[in-house]
Order: C-alpha cells, then structure tokens, then sequence
C-alpha cells in the first residue's frame, strides 16, 4: 500500500521509511512560527523549567501580527517581551511592525516554508502553508515551547480524505468559495483528525493565493492539515524565494484515504457563510435582503495581492454605501507596496475605504474595527463565531473580496454582477 | 486517578472564541483566564462552579483557534476534567499539555443533565452518572498521554525527560 503526501512527508521527517495512519511518531520540524499572542505563554514556560536556548534560531520565526501595531499597553509589553526574547536567543526571522505581514501570508512570501517541509506554528490557521505542499499545522503554547526547545514534536498520523474539483469556475468564484462550499457539506467537524488533500482539475486553474486561502479554512473543517500536490504554479511561486532546499512530493497511486468526495466547480456560486459557524454555507443569491454596517476585507484568509485587485475591480467608479465602514487591510509590506503601486489605493481611497497597516486586527476582535452590540460585518476573514469580532450580539458572514466589496457598496450582502454588471 | 463532581453541560461545536474570548487572552497568568472562562456562553460560570466539577459538551469541543488560554481557563476555573463525543485536535493536545484531562465518549454525553454527579476514572476510562445510575466507557486514553496527566503537563513531562538525559 503506498502513502499520502503527508504520510510521505511525516515519514521523512521520523527516520522511518513507512507510516500508518494511527501511529505515534516523533517528528524533526523544519520551521516553528510564533506570534504575539502565542508566544509569551511559550516563553513563560521555557523559563519555568530552566531551558535556556532554542534548537536552532534560524528555523523559528516570530511575527507579532496580532494585536499590533500594539493596540494597549498589555500588547505593548507581551510584543516588548517577544522583541527581548528573539535579541537574546538570536532569531534570525524576527519580523517587526514596518517589515512584518500576517504571518500566514508573511512566510510563504518570503520563501520561509517549502514543499515537503514539516512546519508548526502557534497558531491555528498554521494550516495554510500546506498550499506550497508542506505538512503544516497549529499548536499550542506549550506545544511552541516544546517545539523551541527540542526541535521535536510527536505526532499522531493522520487519516487522509482526499477533494477533487473538476470543471470551470464560474466568475466572481475562487478559493474561498470552494473551501466555504466543501465545509458546508462536511460541516465543521468532517475532517476532524484528518489531513485534507485537495485535488483535481480544478485546482489547476487556482493561483497559490487561493491555494493558500483554501488550506488556511482546512482547520474550519476540523483538519490537522490542508496539503495540495505541487505543479507548476507552486515551482513558478517558489523559484525566487526558496534560499534552501526543498523536496516535491507525490501521493503515490495507490495510497489509502478514509474518504474521496468530488465536487463539480461549475455549479458553484460565490458563497457566504452566515452566523455563527463557517459550516452555515449558502450561495449569495439565496441569502435575500441582509443589511450591513461594516465589511473587512483582509486577513490571512483573503489579504493577498489577488484579494485586492479583485476587491478593486468591485469597487472601481463606486462608493461605500453611507453609514457603512469598509476597512482594507493589506496582509503584508509587500502587500501595501504593491498594493500602492498598482493604484488599488486610489481606488479604496475614492470609494471612502479606510486602508490599514498589516495586522490581524478585527478578524480576532483585537482592534481596527471590533464590532458593538448588533451590528453586522461582512468579512474575508476565517471564522464567524459568537463574539469573535466584538460584542456576542453581533453578527459575521464571511465570504470572498469580491461579494465583501459589492456588499460595502450595496450597504446590504450582493453578488459582485449587481454592482459591476453592464460597466465594462 | 479519580474525579468527582458535578456536571456542566454544553452542546456541539463550542468554539475557543466563546470558551474565552480573545480579549482576555492578553496575559500569561492562568488564573486569570480561570476568571473568564465560558465567557462568551455565560459570563458567570466561573462563580457557579465548584472545585473538582466536571464539564460535559457533545461534538468537537474546543474547535477554533489555538489559544491555550482556552484550556487553562477551564482547568483554572476549577474543572477537573472533560468528557465529551468529541474534541477539536489542537485543544486535545493543548488540554494533555497543561495537565486538564479529556474523555472522548460516544454515549455519555447524551446521558448526563446539568448538575447529575459524576465519577470518572482517568486509568480506565470509566465515567459513572450516580445520579441516573448509568455506567459508560470512555476510549482508553494513551499510556503516553496518561504520562502527561501524571506529570501535570508536557513542560514538567519533558523538564524530567531532559534532566534524565544529562545524568
């Protein structure tokens, strides 16, 4: 019987020539990523048991993304912290406020996580790195710790379910809609444990970003990882940045998966996920008369270049509806810059966006547009649950940059065609 | 190891964000996410319970993000374990690494009521409801996962592991 893609690259990475789903292994990493938010409680526990240095400085990489630029004064003295302990321990991949990015669009573009790469991070949505064919995903502060400490983690290895998509898409549809559609149908926990394999003819037409954007909602589906097979994009994506060694991996023919599900991409709309779970999927034109009161386009979910020049498209020659707030937040510097250059800020500008500096801000409910009682936001972002970007008693629906900058315009959720229909 | 208590009980999906929310995830002392446990569900939950009680949820228990306050809030509050159908990964590892066990059973969930005393042996994986009279099975939890619980978490568990390796 032959093996997965993560199976192969679990297997690598524990000197052994073979792995079973269900077995325990310990595992070599090859990156460990931390944040704001995750890494004071690591740090915390490294000293508490006297451990002293990292394995290896170059292979962690701390990006305080989350409530930065420090959005108080508690913020402040846990990124103060990060700052000292990356200057004493010598982390080579240190990013600061000016030069950092959400780290989930920061690491890929700066060529820090490669094909058949093991890589963990503090931080759920770690999970998207697998779009570059790396097994990647989420721990925990002690696991970080751990992680920092050793170089080693144990793993137990996934059972993998396999996604084909086959047809064209439709315009207006991209990643996001195939993740949100495929949770929709799994629901939140039809992956749980397992590693999601996407593939299939479809997915040859996704650029890495909406690679990226689908591996980053696996977790939404209760995934250990989100993996894609590397083809041309990936090389094309990878050439430049890579500084080190990588390695492409295959699933081999015959290997075993607990499930295969199939779906055909020219049946699906662009989609929107309504409160309070990423599993409550509906196509836009089904959802009727939905009144808003902001829209955040950006995240480590929908931030990237695409997501911009897509969002721009929508919003070119229009204006955000009055009383309505469209915040864009460009995912890194690189991002902004291009972002600039392109004339997408002039854009944002002339419909009235406000355009933040990369941070994951209101996605987590920290800053740059948290909600109050009641209101109601269209977001880009990964997760609509109660409270997640402010009061309990507001309401998330999350959906692509494009429906995200027609519905700012309309003030209510629209389909992108009502908005730029006839126009070109 | 044993655990008596009474039962708290929640149903599918209960997310991080709601187990506590982020804005209370801005320090590194545990006691103080203790406080806010459960806070986007019932802001009071943390003063109802008593030392020991056991918590009850039904399908993946702890989905979301990461955040090990998440975990550390339930075990600060004051809970002594979990048993539920089943639980989001990262929170099952998060849960072992701090020290707060967890039970993954199919039935029991549906057979204990708010306030129902329970019993659980961490060793075998017996959950009893005194109240009803009902006994259960939970899956047995791994010998190495067991270690973790013995050792109050994977930083003490590898402290003793790296102090054997330089002796």
């Amino acid at each position: 019987m032959g093996m997965t893609i993560t199976e192969k690259i679990l297997a690598a990475h524990a000197g052994l020539k073979k792995v079973s789903p269900g077995e325990l292994i310990e595992a070599e990493i090859d990156v460990v990523m931390g944040h704001d938010l995750s890494t004071p409680l690591a740090i915390k526990e490294m000293e508490r048991i006297g451990a002293k240095r990292v394995f290896d400085p170059e292979k962690i990489v701390i990006v305080p993304d989350h409530f930065t630029p420090n959005k108080d004064v508690k913020a402040a003295e846990a990124c103060k912290e990060l700052r000292n302990f990356c200057r004493n321990q010598g982390i080579t991949h240190y990013f600061e406020v000016g030069r950092m990015g959400i780290s989930h669009a920061l690491l890929p573009e700066q060529g820090l996580v490669l094909p058949g790469d093991l890589v963990v991070g503090g931080d759920s949505h770690t999970c998207t790195y697998g779009a570059l064919s790396c097994f990647s995903t989420g721990i925990g502060s002690t696991d970080l710790a751990a992680a920092m400490i050793t170089g080693k983690l144990w793993f137990k290895v996934p059972e993998s379910k396999k996604f084909i998509y086959h047809g064209n898409l439709n315009q207006w549809v991209c990643g996001k809609d195939l993740i949100l559609h495929t949770i929709g149908d799994i629901g939140v926990d039809g992956a749980l444990y397992n590693a999601m394999e996407f593939a299939g003819s479809a997915i040859g037409q996704l650029t890495i970003s909406d690679r990226l954007t689908m591996a980053n909602m696996a977790v939404e589906a209760g995934a250990k990882n989100g993996i894609f097979q590397a083809d041309r994009h990936t090389e094309e994506y990878i050439r430049h940045r890579a500084k080190r060694c990588y390695k492409m991996v295959e699933s081999d023919p015959d290997a075993s998966y607990e499930s295969i599900r199939s779906y055909d991409v020219t049946e699906i709309e662009p989609q929107v996920a309504v409160p309070h779970s990423p599993g409550n999927t509906r196509p836009v034109s089904q959802l009727g008369d939905i009144t808003i009161d902001q829209v955040v386009i950006g995240s480590c979910t929908n931030g990237r270049i695409e997501d911009l020049r897509t969002a721009a498209k929508v919003l070119q020659g229009n204006r955000v509806a009055p009383y309505v707030r469209l915040i864009i937040i460009p995912a890194t510097q690189q991002i902004y810059r291009l972002a600039v250059l392109e004339g997408l800020f002039e854009i944002f500008l002339d419909a009235g966006a406000a355009i933040s500096t990369p941070t994951c801000g209101p996605c987590v409910g920290g800053h740059m547009g948290v909600l109050a009682k009641g209101e109601r936001a269209v977001s880009t972002t990964n997760r609509n649950f109660i409270g997640r970007m402010g009061d309990p008693d507001s309401e998330i629906y999350l959906s692509n940059p494009a429906v995200a900058a027609a519905s700012a315009v309309t003030g209510r959720i629209a389909h992108p065609d009502e908005v730029v229909k006839g126009r070109d | 190891m044993i655990f008596k208590g009474r039962a708290w009980v929640f149903g599918d999906d209960v997310d991080t964000d709601v187990i506590i929310p982020v804005r209370f995830c801005n320090t590194t002392d545990p006691n103080e996410f203790g406080k806010h446990c459960m806070n986007g569900l019932d802001p009071d939950f943390p003063n109802k319970i008593a030392q020991g009680d056991i918590m009850v949820a039904k399908r993946n228990f702890g989905c979301g993000s990461s955040r090990e306050p998440a975990p550390l809030s339930i075990k600060y509050a004051g809970i002594s374990c979990v048993i539920a159908k089943s639980f989001a990964r990262i929170f099952y590892r998060n849960a072992f690494n701090i020290g707060l066990p967890l039970l993954e059973c199919a039935d029991a969930p549906d057979e204990i009521k708010e306030g129902d005393e329970i019993e659980v042996n961490i060793d075998t994986g017996e959950i009893v409801n005194v109240s009803a009279g009902k006994k259960f099975s939970a899956k047995p939890i791994p010998p190495f996962m067991q270690d973790l619980i013995r050792d109050n978490g994977l930083m003490n568990h590898l402290a003793k592991k790296l102090l054997i390796g330089k002796s």
